[in-house]
């Protein structure tokens, strides 16, 4: 019992850096309609900048606003100029485009930074009160905070102007244009927002599962499946789908199938999960007019 | 005083193009002109850039089958190299395993892998764009894992994977070893493409495109949308699964590190440098998937990824449809220059 | 007249054919060596890439300080992107269009066995290659392919005997990476432990590469009783396990493969005082430890480093070894004399004897035969005491090939 109780919060911990990276992608799908792949790789860059400044001798909050920062710089300017040329060709295409940011930032990371992986400060102490056997405090903080971000996407998209203007822009760009809404720096404003959570998430994770090049990689893929499996229109959805994935696999893994099909299997699941509720769990069903 | 003018198409099949003979008759010369190329390659170039050459019609093939279902039918697939795996280890371990000849082996991948994806199609009936995507791209992560999963490990060797022997060439031609397989290939590749060529541009490929443009109106027109769906999986894998196995032939050696989920992701950006709903863009797209990480490494060797994935966007940037795209539309610039 | 005519072509066919490559010497001129190398430079495995490079800085200074017998060395290494497809191509493309005399350190298992049957056939000697599994010492049918380092095999069944002799009723469990390194291990601890690995073994559990953690893998084999933890698991997911092992209050008996021994790389981002106790074997000397930090052995390591791949990260454990495996191919090339065919470098290349490099342990030889392709058989366990590897016990010679 304690065993699976272990498991089940460890998988919590886990799905708390999926749900984290599954906002970063709700975040770009709902301001752009797209998926992101490079997202991660974004993330494990910022999250190398944010190395950089603490070892030279910033402290750490300095270093998380100014990477922040850089994040969403970094975001706006990619939208601006690489993808922007795409905004109207075929949607394979930008994936196209996509795939290759992604290798670009990630040969990038791994040429500047080198491959050995690197520790990465948390700002939660580690004897802090709310850690405990299974969970440490950094883990409690890091599911803290990607829910504190979730609140404050969810907030921003329902309740604020801006938030409208932009899922306006992602869902109808001619009618927002008449509207008045400037569709353009909606599309730069949400990859810079996406950036933005995606470097959270990195300076999140890398305290748990340690920075190097491809520290985002995996996580993007499980955070993917996580944010479709919720729902990929909705931010709650794709949190709370990022949590079944991390504690899915674990189950899967302890005591369904063992270790070597843990993947294959909580895969499996996830796909018979949306055969039966295509749009993902919380999703909106797609409504096409006739 | 202005009148009433039919506008004249801009070219048709049949009308004169060039040196008095039509568009199609130059498309069939052109196409002869191909084939004989190939034929007349394996007598005039290296050993080593036969195998590269071989490598690219087998690229094309899988790069067909993939874009049958995403290109002409819509359904996105990140999972491809599956398939492609499925295709190569089902040869393998029949050579590995039976007495089975290499040849009546492609044929059993083709139908192992239709099946396999038949299947797979059934549920994914359900699933649309992104959610697709997810699916395919959960097959592509199993399948590895499958390959490696111990219980499995006496049919397919595991980690260390399975080394195979390339057939000689039938007794008494006066053909090496990778020649005769190259023109093995090709007995399987041209095939191949005629019948998708048939099959996509008659009533099936009409199916096809409608049910990727406007799903809703061609259930309307009386299309069977979810016995298409399910057979383009089927027949999209088959194809892919006979590129695998004759892949598996050209390397004589199978092992899960070969068929990552990086395969299929270049897979993908293949048909669509190549060129999306088109069978020529097949080709354009094996010569990017095969040549490109050999130009990076020419160019870097600090970040050859990095040179690959500039190389990628910028072929989008220059040609967002994708090297057919291109070309039709120069061809379409050219068919109005001619036709005035 | 006539001779005048017959004279200049023939003067012209004499002088293209002395520097031209000789019959019998492929890759080889009057003056230069061409030597083939595969790595991955891109994809998953990109991060061993760093090992190429400092090979080709390697052969720079080589050839800096003359060459072998008059003979610049010409290192072409090419990506493969750990795809052994790709690496068959590059393969044939290094021996039939580059004309190599050989293959010196290809990377991966994959690659290499994929390779292997070509090289074989074609007579081209496939040199030390980089990767640990336990097949490159078969030389009576593949007499062209050689390792190098000591296989994982071998030194799981070290383990394996030296859990015998310290804790004989120990419950083990293993964590290891589920491709060809990993399951190695599992292979040396089956020989090492016979018939007793069915009782002893407790619970096994794999991780994919691709995995962000392997704290539910922790737990799992926590959860199974056991006392005694193996962990076969690159440098990421070695440090994991010691800082998870140490925060969930596990105090197995640890033993650690020697891939992730790296001080900067692994015990310090664990927590250097998480992984005390920990045990290692290893052949060679980790760059960040103290124990070597006035070492002339490494020193020589640091000058080259510091002259020729100024700015690399000295943490990296991969250009140790590459300049250890270079040491030894150079230490072949010498002992060729001249005479570089294909045969005679094989030839030397399976007759060293007692050979030592300055990045390996003390008393660690290396040693070939026509009989042995292991050229370094031996390692040295040692222990964590939360600032250093302290070495103990003897110098143990693994298995038999």
């Amino acid at each position: 019992m304690q065993a699976f109780l272990h498991q089940v919060l460890s998988g919590f911990a886990t799905g708390g850096i999926y749900a984290s990276v599954a906002l970063a992608l709700v975040m770009i799908y709902q301001s752009t309609h797209h998926v992101n792949f490079a997202q991660g790789e974004m993330a494990t860059f910022s999250t190398y900048m944010a190395w950089k400044m603490i070892t030279i001798g910033f402290p750490y909050w300095a270093a998380f606003l100014l990477t922040l920062l850089f994040a969403f710089v970094l975001g706006v300017a990619i939208e601006r100029i690489i993808v922007r040329p795409f905004y109207k060709a075929p949607v394979l295409s930008v994936i196209a485009v996509f795939i290759g940011l992604l290798l670009i930032i990630n040969s990038l990371s791994g040429a500047l930074f080198d491959y050995t992986i690197k520790p990465f400060p948390s700002p939660f102490p580690s004897d802090a009160w709310y850690g405990g056997p299974y969970l440490s405090p950094h883990e409690v903080g890091m599911i803290f905070v990607t829910f504190v971000v979730l609140a404050l996407t969810f907030f921003f998209f329902r309740f604020t102007p801006l938030g409208l203007a932009m899922r306006a822009a992602a869902e109808n760009p001619v009618s927002s244009r008449l509207c008045g809404v400037r569709v353009g720096w909606m599309l730069a404003l949400g990859w810079g927002l996406a950036g933005l959570i995606g470097a959270v998430a990195g300076m999140m994770t890398a305290p748990v599962i340690y920075l190097d090049p491809y520290m985002m990689f995996s996580v993007l893929l499980y955070g993917f499946a996580g944010a479709l499996l919720g729902g990929i229109d909705n931010p709650w959805g794709a949190v709370l789908g990022g949590f079944i994935v991390g504690v899915l696999q674990n189950i899967a893994g302890a005591y369904l199938v063992g270790t070597e099909l843990m993947v294959t299997v909580a895969l499996v699941i996830i796909i018979g999960i949306l055969v039966i509720k295509p749009s993902g769990l919380f999703g909106r069903p797609i409504v096409t007019r006739v | 005083m202005a009148t009433l003018e039919t506008s004249r198409p801009a070219t048709t099949a049949a009308a004169p193009l060039f040196a008095g003979l039509s568009l199609r008759v130059w498309q069939i010369i052109g196409l002869a002109a191909v084939l004989a190329a190939a034929c007349v390659l394996p007598f005039i170039i290296s050993s080593y850039q036969l195998l590269l050459a071989n490598q690219v019609i087998v690229y094309a093939v899988a790069l067909l089958g993939l874009n049958i279902l995403t290109g002409y039918n819509g359904q996105f697939s990140l999972g491809h190299g599956a398939f492609y795996a499925i295709g190569a280890y089902t040869t393998a371990i029949l050579l590995d395993k039976t007495g089975i000849p290499y040849w009546a082996t492609i044929p059993m991948a083709g139908v192992l892998c239709f099946a396999v994806g038949f299947l797979f199609g059934l549920p994914a009936l359900r699933l649309e764009g992104h959610y697709l995507a997810l699916a395919t791209f959960a097959l592509a992560i199993a399948t590895p894992q499958l390959l490696k999963y111990k219980d499995f490990d006496f049919l397919t060797g595991g980690v260390q994977g399975i080394v195979i022997t390339a057939p000689d060439a039938p007794g008494g031609l006066p053909l090496r070893a990778d020649q005769w397989l190259y023109f093995f290939c090709l007995l399987w590749t041209i095939p191949l493409f005629i019948v998708a060529w048939n099959l996509l541009r008659g009533r099936t490929g009409r199916a096809l495109v409608a049910i990727r443009d406007h799903p809703l109106a061609a259930a309307t027109m009386g299309i069977d949308t979810a016995r298409y769906k399910s057979m383009t999986f089927g027949v999209s894998a088959m194809f892919t699964g006979i590129a695998g196995a004759l892949g598996a032939l050209l390397a004589q050696f199978v092992s899960p590190d070969s068929f990552d989920f990086f395969l299929s992701v270049r897979f993908l950006v293949g048909i669509v440098v190549g060129g999306l709903a088109s069978m020529a863009g097949a080709f354009f797209g094996a010569i990017f998937v095969e040549f490109v990480p050999n130009i990076a490494d020419l160019l870097s060797k600090a970040a050859p990824q990095a040179i690959q994935g500039i190389v990628l966007i910028g072929c989008m940037y220059l040609m967002p449809t994708g090297v057919m795209g291109l070309v039709r539309a120069l061809g379409h610039r050219l068919g109005r220059r001619v036709a005035r | 007249m006539r001779y005048r005519s017959i004279l200049l072509p023939a003067v012209a066919v004499l002088a293209l054919a002395g520097p031209a490559v000789a019959a019998d010497a492929p890759g080889v001129t009057a003056t230069e060596i061409k030597i083939g190398n595969t790595m991955p430079y891109s994809g998953p495995a990109s991060a061993y890439g760093v090992i190429g490079k400092g090979e080709t800085a390697f052969w720079k200074m080589v050839n800096d300080q003359g060459g072998v017998d008059g003979h610049k060395i010409d290192f072409i290494s090419v990506d493969d992107g750990y795809n052994p497809a790709k690496a068959v191509e590059q393969a044939r493309k290094l021996v039939e269009e580059e004309g190599v005399a050989f293959l010196f350190n290809p990377l991966g298992t994959p690659s290499n066995t994929a390779i292997e049957k070509y090289m074989n056939a074609k007579k081209v000697p496939q040199l030390f290659v980089a990767t640990g599994a336990d097949k490159w010492g078969d030389y009576q049918h593949f007499p062209w392919t050689m390792g190098w380092q000591p296989s994982y095999r071998t030194e799981a069944q070290i383990y394996a005997k030296y859990i015998l002799k310290e804790k004989p009723n120990a419950k083990i469990a293993i964590l290891y990476q589920n491709d060809d390194f990993g399951k190695d291990y599992i292979a040396g601890l089956k020989d090492g432990l016979g018939d007793k690995y069915a009782k002893m073994v407790v619970k096994e559990a794999s991780y994919e590469v691709t995995d962000p953690t392997v704290d539910s893998q922790i737990v799992t084999l926590q959860a199974s009783g056991a006392d005694t933890l193996v962990t076969a698991a690159t440098p990421k997911f070695a440090a994991q396990t010691i800082r998870k092992v140490y925060d969930i209050g596990w105090k197995p008996l640890h033993l650690l493969t020697n891939v992730s021994l790296s001080v900067a790389s692994v015990m310090v981002p664990a927590g250097p005082e998480k992984g005390v106790g920990v045990i290692t074997s290893n052949y060679g000397k980790d760059s960040t430890d103290p124990a070597w930090a006035n070492d002339p052995g490494m020193n020589e390591w640091r000058a080259f480093m510091q002259k020729y791949l100024p700015g690399a990260d000295m943490k990296d454990n991969n250009y140790v070894y590459a300049y250890g495996v270079s040491m030894t191919m150079l230490q072949v090339l010498k002992q060729c004399h001249g005479d570089f065919s294909r045969a005679n470098i094989m030839k030397q290349a399976a007759n060293l004897k007692d050979f030592e490099v300055p990045t390996a342990l003390p008393g660690v030889k290396i040693n070939t035969s026509p009989s042995n392709y292991h050229p370094i058989r031996q390692m040295q366990l040692q222990r964590w005491d939360g600032k250093t590897w302290v070495r103990f016990g003897d110098v143990i010679t693994g298995g038999e090939s």
